[in-house]
């Protein structure tokens, strides 16, 4: 189908951009960056704005920095830029690891990372992520800026704490130490394909032991998460096999997962401890 | 409606568009250029790719009015002086399609593979084409084409 009439706006710079939000607020303005989640639903009338304000000519929104220790990414920077590593070190890799499975390359010419944590699709690998790393959102409006943490943004089945009148301005990941290992495991029908379930994990040795273990699910609750439960069945043990058997099962009684009609919680809830214990084999340091 | 300014295989055009008129739909009906052919119109299908700015896109999910200075290629800039375009023979001789309808936009995906990822492996490839949607050849002859324009510019 396509799409229904609507009011299109090119600000050229954020001022402009966020008044535009604020003066739209009652009449269903939505924000256009990479448009590869906005536009379907448009074509199908799910989401029928009557004001959409395109981002993408705004320069300052597109740059990609690091910043005291972070990533920080701006709101126009699209999935295909983390395909190289550049020089953020064990992050960069983790990201390259995980932009392969978002879509395919054509989606991640046009698709943001801002985009995807603002759709907040259960199944996006960025929302995974931004959960296991404790990322830090910055919502920009008309009346000033205001800092969001990952625990408090995702909300619910695609709901994030970004009120109407704002637009999410950039997102910092801090950096991941040197020698951090990570794994990150999806399981979907088809490549490409939304994640039925995924994990993500990070953590580092110390002399031979596991510290600071991260352990994330998306695609199998409503919004992403870490699992304490798990995390504390990995710190301060050696890592084996047997540790990442025991840990992934310790899952199990933590999930509250999603159902649909092809899908039970029991399958999905099976599928979480199977990539945790994929993702801890892969992020496992070489015999 | 909103005035648009962009190339399509270097011609330059000049439209009046409804804001909510994709790329897709501009290509074909204002700018003479039905050879992107319009398969799901929710980007799932891949059928309607074209290269903006040298990046394969789906053009359903642009906005025409989003284009504006853009440089597009479709596969209507392929031939040359009567003279299909390598890939397309190499699809033509590999069996590499059967009704046509996805053929654009596999066509505009490999030749930017060909320009941008000239060592390309076999699961590169494969990963690639996952993108579009063929309902005829099972792939395997859509990556033999590919693989033999490779093999032949290495």
């Amino acid at each position: 189908m396509k799409a229904a009439a609507f009011e299109y706006h090119a600000p050229r710079t954020l001022s402009e951009a966020t008044e535009l939000l604020a003066r739209y607020v009652g009449n269903d303005a939505r924000v256009l960056a990479g448009g590869q989640s906005l536009l379907p639903a448009m074509a199908f009338r799910v989401a029928t704005p009557a004001h959409l304000i395109d981002i993408n000519n705004i320069g300052e929104l597109g740059s990609l920095t690091v910043d005291q220790g972070h990533l920080v990414v701006r709101a126009c920077v699209r999935h295909k830029a983390f395909e190289q590593t550049h020089d953020y070190g064990a992050l960069g890799r983790l990201l390259a690891r995980v932009v392969r499975e978002i879509a395919h390359y054509p989606i991640r010419t046009r698709g943001t990372m801002c985009g995807s944590l603002v759709h907040a699709d259960p199944s996006s690998e960025w929302c995974l992520v931004a959960a296991t790393l404790d990322a830090e959102f910055t919502a920009l409006s008309s009346g000033g800026r205001r800092v969001i943490q990952s625990a408090d943004w995702f909300q619910g089945l695609m709901t994030t704490a970004l009120q109407p009148d704002e637009l999410l301005f950039e997102v910092r990941f801090p950096l991941l130490p040197e020698g951090t290992l990570a794994g990150f495991q999806e399981f979907s029908r088809r490549a490409g394909d939304f994640a039925l379930a995924m994990a993500l994990v990070t953590f580092r040795l110390e002399s031979g032991l596991i510290a600071d273990p991260r352990v994330g699910i998306g695609g199998v609750e409503a919004t992403p998460r870490r699992l304490a439960e798990v995390e504390r069945a990995l710190v301060g043990r050696q890592p084996t096999a047997k540790t990442y058997a025991h840990a992934a099962a310790s899952a199990e009684t933590a999930l509250d997962p999603l159902t649909d009609v092809r899908y039970d919680a029991e399958y999905r809830r099976d599928l979480a401890c199977t990539m945790i214990r994929r993702a801890l084999d892969e992020a496992s340091p070489a015999p | 409606m909103s005035r648009v300014t962009f190339t399509v295989n270097g011609g330059r055009h000049v439209i009046d568009v409804e804001p909510r008129c994709t790329l897709a739909d501009a290509l074909r009906e204002q700018c003479a250029k039905p050879g992107t052919n319009i398969g799901c119109e929710h980007g799932v299908c891949g059928a309607c790719t074209v290269l903006v700015d040298d990046e394969p896109v789906r053009s359903c999910l642009l906005f025409a009015v989003q284009a504006e200075g853009k440089s597009i290629r479709t596969v209507e800039g392929l031939a040359a002086n009567g003279e299909l375009h390598e890939l397309q023979r190499a699809f033509v001789e590999h069996h590499a399609l059967q009704c046509g309808y996805c053929t654009p936009g596999f066509l505009m995906l490999a030749v930017w593979c060909v320009e941008n990822k000239p060592g390309a492996t076999d699961e590169e490839l494969r990963d690639l084409v996952a993108s579009n949607l063929c309902r005829c050849t099972g792939y395997q002859n859509i990556v033999r084409a590919i693989r033999a324009v490779l093999d032949r510019t290495k």
